[in-house]
């Protein structure tokens, strides 16, 4: 198992090299969800069209050297289709919002992929063998003349062109009054949860008919409603435990051992507002858009809007590292909540050793911070950067003040440009970044050369 | 579909407010020290907190023309709203400043983006910090008197708009002013029939010329570093009319809205 590298190593960034893949210039091949599978050999993603695509990773050859570790497509299909709620004369969306993969138990992999409403959970198999030499039928699969046949034969099995098929094995459906935001699968490989704005449901993987809802926040009179589940996760290790993070920028561990229903907290992670921040978008911009567990299962990282945090299990009151992902837009909230970027949802990710954590921004833009040199980078995701073998160059945003060549400033950034998406390889640094519809896939050269 | 077309409405609107960024940046980095030695007032925290409360019930009222409300979105900025609202109850001031010429008025509304995302210490009049400090209490007080309503209702004082709309009838016709009430009264009757089909209709009668830039533009400063978020602020803050009965009407519509919307 490799474990990665810490930025800044001898001096300099790891030169992450990157290719692209193009979606589609069509408004429902916006990206929406990346996840990579847990050894890291598949890749799957979600779009705004409801279709699934697969990645798989290339085995190392020695005959190409250069194509080593390459994802390529491995498998397309239409999840989720749209649907129409009569009840309430509204359209479900078809868009991907979460895919998590299963941990592998046999030769086949199984994926869950969500939309507002319904999960689904399906099965990917190869076949690269088929039959030949059927006594009764002949290659087309027509009946032989009876009369014709002579002798009895065995079918055999002979290679054939490698098929990918995969097939929806469940449909969770009918759960969830609210919008799915969040699915989990538990260590426990048997349940996972999905949670929407007010109620969190624990589902097993073989039983669709029912699910238990294990957090329900919704209040008796609807306009008491003063605060949302925003993200939810297992523990990687504790089946018991989980965590969901909540619009007023708290997170909440929960024990299922203490009761059936969750409501109360087993912990609160809530830091107190800094009095002299304080504006009337504190509390939008407070809001946790993506809760992490480390893989180590001590640490979690929390996203808000202009800050992400690494909390430690162990401390409720304050978290342990704040990293500012972009302050400078800070005097840009009005702005930025006309526009409606405020409310823009970005996700975080780990590294496989804990120890570097990524996140998106706008412009095409994302961060990378060093937990233990406290260095941070800023990369983009751009046609230029990811042309085969280039090496990506750090970025920097001028507020005024020296201004670099190569800078950007403030107010050249492109805010329909945004990095919601992002994926870590579990062992390897190599990372998959969405950014509208192209999914760019960096790897760390450095790491992959020393095979 | 009528959503993809009342989306299409929304992003005309960006598009308007984007250019208008545009434009203004480049006036407003020339001329900022004329700007900051042309306050003779400096603007009134009220007025601020109105034309912001404003830009948040225009803001409810589009997301709710979406295909479903984004739930977190509505509640983050019905939250602000109460918050405000709490505010300027517990103030019990709908003060407006005290201009003497219609340039001052002018100057004191263009707010600087910074000055409503400031903190709570660098507040003019250190308003913010009073009124937060006891938030809890009052909040209680008015939960317990009106526990059915998500807002509390504003009883008393003047209402600020009519300085503003004042101004705003000097240099627009009246007839602009007129079109855009009759539109946010379009805005409030597509919430209570809740169809979609109305959202096209919301657009088709506001009178285009109403968000002429060039129109908006001769009437601000052209020396401000305003952002476009200024710029929307004068559209919705002209909204209501002048009496004080139409803003607490406004409210009410506004609890309505808010019921509709946390129901659906």
């Amino acid at each position: 198992m490799h474990s990665g590298a810490a930025l800044g190593e001898k001096g300099t960034d790891p030169p992450f090299v990157g290719r692209v893949e193009p979606f589609g210039d069509a408004a429902t091949d916006i990206i929406s969800t990346v996840e990579f599978n847990h050894t890291g050999e598949l890749l799957a993603t979600g779009d705004k069209g409801g279709r699934v695509v697969i990645f798989q990773r290339e085995p190392e050859s020695k005959n190409e050297p250069y194509n080593q570790g390459e994802y390529n497509v491995y498998s397309t299909f239409q999840s989720h289709e749209p649907e129409f709620d009569y009840l309430k004369s509204l359209e479900i969306e078809e868009k991907i919002n979460k895919i998590k993969w299963l941990p592998q138990q046999n030769a086949a992999h199984s994926l869950l992929s969500t939309n507002d409403k319904t999960i689904k959970l399906w099965k990917i198999t190869e076949r690269d063998k088929r039959p030949e030499g059927y006594n009764l039928k002949d290659e087309e699969g027509k009946l032989k003349d009876l009369s014709m046949v002579t002798s009895l034969q065995v079918p055999v099995l002979k290679p054939m062109d490698l098929m990918v098929e995969v097939s929806p094995r469940r449909i969770f459906a009918n759960g969830h009054t609210y919008h799915v935001n969040s699915i989990s699968v538990n260590s426990d490989c048997e349940t996972y949860m999905s949670a929407d704005d007010l109620r969190i449901n624990l589902w097993h993987l073989a039983i669709t008919d029912r699910s238990f809802n294990i957090v329900d926040i919704k209040p008796a009179n609807m306009e008491d409603l003063t605060e949302v589940i925003t993200a939810s996760e297992f523990h990687p290790h504790h089946c018991n435990l989980f965590v969901y993070s909540s619009s007023k920028g708290s997170l909440r561990l929960c024990d299922m051992r203490a009761s059936a229903l969750c409501d109360k907290h087993s912990k609160l992670f809530e830091e107190p507002e800094d009095p002299s921040n304080r504006s009337f978008f504190s509390e939008i911009i407070s809001s946790v858009s993506d809760v992490k567990f480390s893989h180590s299962g001590r640490y979690m990282l929390a996203r808000d809007y202009l800050t992400v945090k690494v909390w430690d299990l162990n401390m409720e009151t304050k978290p342990i590292e704040t990293y500012q992902v972009h302050d400078y837009l800070r005097s840009k909230l009005c702005s930025l909540y006309e526009n409606d970027c405020i409310f823009d949802k970005f996700e975080c990710a780990w590294n496989g050793s804990d120890s570097v954590i990524m996140t998106g921004a706008y412009n095409n833009f994302f961060r990378m911070f060093d937990r233990n040199t406290k260095r941070d980078v800023t990369l983009e995701a751009s046609r230029e950067s990811s042309k085969p073998r280039a090496i990506l160059k750090p970025r920097r945003v001028c507020v005024g003040g020296k201004r670099r060549k190569d800078d950007i400033s403030v107010d050249s950034l492109d805010f329909t440009k945004k990095i919601l998406h992002t994926a870590w390889h579990p062992t390897e640094n190599i990372i998959a970044i969405a950014a509208t519809n192209n999914l760019y896939i960096f790897q760390d050269k450095v790491n992959s050369e020393m095979h | 579909m009528e959503e993809e077309e009342g989306l299409h409405q929304l992003q005309l609107l960006d598009t308007m407010f984007v250019r208008g960024l545009k434009r203004k940046c480049f006036d407003g980095e020339e001329d900022i020290e004329g700007t900051l030695a042309g306050f003779k007032a400096l603007p009134s925290y009220n007025l601020q907190r109105q034309s912001l409360l404003d830009m948040y019930l225009v803001k409810l009222q589009l997301c709710h023309m979406l295909v479903e409300p984004n739930l977190c979105r509505s509640v983050l900025i019905a939250n602000t709203v109460r918050q405000i609202q709490e505010e300027m109850t517990q103030d019990g001031t709908w003060q407006m400043i005290s201009t003497q010429s219609t340039g001052q008025t002018s100057l004191d509304r263009l707010v600087s983006t910074d000055i409503l995302c400031r903190s709570s210490k660098e507040q003019v009049e250190g308003k913010l910090v009073q009124g937060y400090s006891s938030f809890p209490k009052d909040f209680e007080d008015t939960q317990s008197q009106e526990s059915s309503e998500i807002l509390s209702t504003v009883t008393s004082g003047q209402a600020p708009r009519s300085l503003q709309s004042n101004m705003w009838e000097i240099e627009n016709p009246q007839e602009n002013r007129g079109n855009f009430q009759k539109s946010l009264d379009q805005i409030f009757e597509t919430l209570e029939n809740k169809t979609p089909d109305s959202v096209e209709d919301l657009f088709s009668e506001v009178d285009n010329s109403y968000y002429d830039l060039d129109t908006v533009l001769t009437v601000m400063m052209g020396n401000t570093k305003m952002g476009h978020c200024d710029v929307l602020e004068t559209f919705p803050s002209q909204a209501p009319t002048n009496s004080n009965s139409n803003c607490k009407s406004d409210l009410n519509e506004l609890d309505h809205i808010v019921e509709i919307l946390v129901e659906s």
